[in-house]
């Protein structure tokens, strides 16, 4: 009775001892190779992979880049590929893991060194190519209040605002990986978000013109790679339905 | 100049071609499977589809007639659907690794199709091609002697597979890709989609497989015979057309 009291203990303590793959590699050095490097440490509770790098990088290997800034699943800065899935290592609990862990950057992005890599200039195009402001015909009078905007459609625009561009999408998605120029389920998504802003004056045929092409909706081939790994859980699937039907029903 | 609306109607077009091709393949596995009632059943399906029991005597070119139909369809999709295919080693690595590393069931399937799809050019070509042109010796004798003495039973093999593989994958995805019958909780309708395609797919297979495997014993059976037609003991006039 007391033996298996104390083993209860026993096994609830024992911590696991992780041992973390890193690809490493800083394309600013000619010299350097990309290569896998392993780490190991102690498990602690409620670690995160954030927790984990920074343990490492503290202790192990003071060189290894990786980006983070809010730790909590909200600037999108810390998106890597977890056992060859993307997902953010910030909101990754080690326990929910195996004992083996392997991390690569993002692929498609420009690769910075290690695990970082740079979503901001891939955002940053998005942006400018799909437009992604409101647009309309008149300069708005700022002397005057805002019209009001139905609570229900002011919800469902949050609903897709909350994408923060992490590349996870882009990165679990096999077309974007073959064609360099596909947009990929965050800027669809995006274009779903400013058809529904009652504020933006566009069309279907001016969305067409941004994405009514095999670069655009219809180079998708539904493989739900981003539907499934987006970390802000965004119903990818129905937008990417419903700017298709959309856009194939332009005149 | 406005952005081509060619794009959009071509998807349209890849779409509308495959789901014709996948339920025409469900209504001939039932046609073809009329073998596991017997040979007069077989015998009056083929006759059926020649005007017999309209006309009261066969007229194989009709049967010509939807095998060209049909084949304009299938070539058709292809070359709507081969517009997806990994242009080249690059993009076909690019793919291969990213699915390697995923692990993600749908980005799979997708290889799965560009592989059947890719099969299907030539055995569904093959298949497509002697229906067009040897549509009399459709009947209980004449496709089992293709099947075992001509040696077709290899390619009919592998053509089950592809189609009955690439067409409820293909199927599944159209419905995904225009999110038709999303309901409240498209996750849920996925998943449930996703396990009526396992479902569709092995029960056509199974009724593939046992109908080949029909085939196959009446054509070994018959081989002494090739060449000779089936004709039910309840038919007693000559079905050819007198000279
Ligand atoms: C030479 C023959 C064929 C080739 C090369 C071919 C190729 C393909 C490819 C590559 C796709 C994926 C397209 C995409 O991801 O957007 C596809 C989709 C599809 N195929 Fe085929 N296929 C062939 C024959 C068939 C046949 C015989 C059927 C019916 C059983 C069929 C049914 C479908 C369906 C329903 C889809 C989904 C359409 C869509 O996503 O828009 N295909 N085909
Ligand atoms: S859609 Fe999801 S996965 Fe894609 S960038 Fe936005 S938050 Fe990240
Ligand atoms: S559904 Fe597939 S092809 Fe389309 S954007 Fe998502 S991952 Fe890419
Ligand atoms: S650090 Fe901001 S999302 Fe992970």
């Amino acid at each position: 009775m007391q033996a298996n009291a104390r083993n209860l203990i026993m096994n609830e303590t024992t911590t696991r001892t992780l041992t973390i793959q890193i690809l490493r590699h800083n394309p600013q050095d000619p010299e350097s190779e990309p290569r896998f490097e392993s780490y190991q440490l102690d498990e602690a509770p409620g670690m995160t992979l954030f927790i984990a790098l920074n343990q490492i990088r503290d202790e192990q290997a003071p060189s290894l880049q990786f980006d983070f800034v809010c730790r909590a699943g909200i600037c999108g800065s810390c998106g890597m590929l977890i056992n060859g899935r993307p997902g953010l290592a910030c909101r990754t609990l080690t326990s929910k893991l195996g004992p083996e862990i392997t991390l690569a950057p993002l692929p498609v992005f420009k690769l910075i060194g290690d695990l970082s890599v740079d979503t901001g200039a891939w955002a940053r195009q998005m942006g400018e190519r799909l437009e992604t402001w409101v647009h309309q015909e008149s300069e708005p009078d700022i002397d005057r209040l805002e019209e009001r905007m139905d609570p229900d459609r002011a919800e469902e625009i949050y609903e897709l605002d909350r994408c923060i561009e992490c590349g996870c999408c882009i990165a679990a998605c096999g077309t974007a990986r073959m064609r360099k120029d596909f947009v990929g389920a965050a800027g669809i998504n995006k274009m779903a978000r400013f058809r529904l802003d009652p504020r933006d004056e566009r069309s279907d045929e001016d969305f067409y013109e941004l994405v009514g092409s095999d670069d655009g909706v219809f180079g998708c081939m539904t493989l739900l790679g981003c539907n499934d790994v987006c970390p802000k859980e965004l119903p990818l699937q129905t937008q990417l339905a419903f700017m298709r039907r959309k856009m194939a029903s332009v005149k | 100049m406005p952005a081509s609306r060619l794009p959009a109607r071509l998807d349209v077009l890849q779409s509308a071609s495959g789901v014709f091709l996948a339920l025409f393949m469900w209504l001939h596995m039932f046609f073809v499977s009329s073998i596991l009632l017997g040979k007069d059943a077989f015998w009056h399906v083929a006759r059926f589809f020649e005007g017999y029991h309209i006309f009261g005597k066969p007229y194989p070119i009709l049967v010509s007639g939807v095998a060209l139909f049909v084949f304009a369809m299938f070539i058709f999709h292809a070359a709507l659907a081969m517009r997806k295919f990994p242009a080249d080693y690059r993009e076909y690595s690019a793919f291969r690794k990213h699915a390697g590393e995923m692990k993600h069931g749908d980005t799979t399937l997708w290889f799965v199709q560009v592989y059947t799809g890719f099969a299907m050019f030539f055995l569904g070509s093959v298949h497509l091609y002697t229906m067009m042109t040897r549509p009399e010796t459709i009947g209980p004798y004449g496709s089992a002697d293709r099947i075992v003495t001509d040696w077709f039973w290899p390619l009919y093999l592998l053509l089950l597979f592809a189609v009955e593989l690439h067409g409820s994958i293909g199927l599944y995805r159209v419905a995904v890709k225009w999110g038709w019958l999303e309901g409240r909780n498209p996750a849920a309708t996925r998943r449930n989609m996703k396990r009526a395609k396992w479902l569709i797919t092995v029960f056509f297979l199974t009724l593939g497989l046992l109908s080949l495997a029909a085939y196959i014993k009446i054509g070994i059976d018959h081989r002494p015979n090739y060449g000779e037609h089936y004709v039910p003991p309840s038919i007693e006039e000559p079905l050819e057309p007198r000279q």
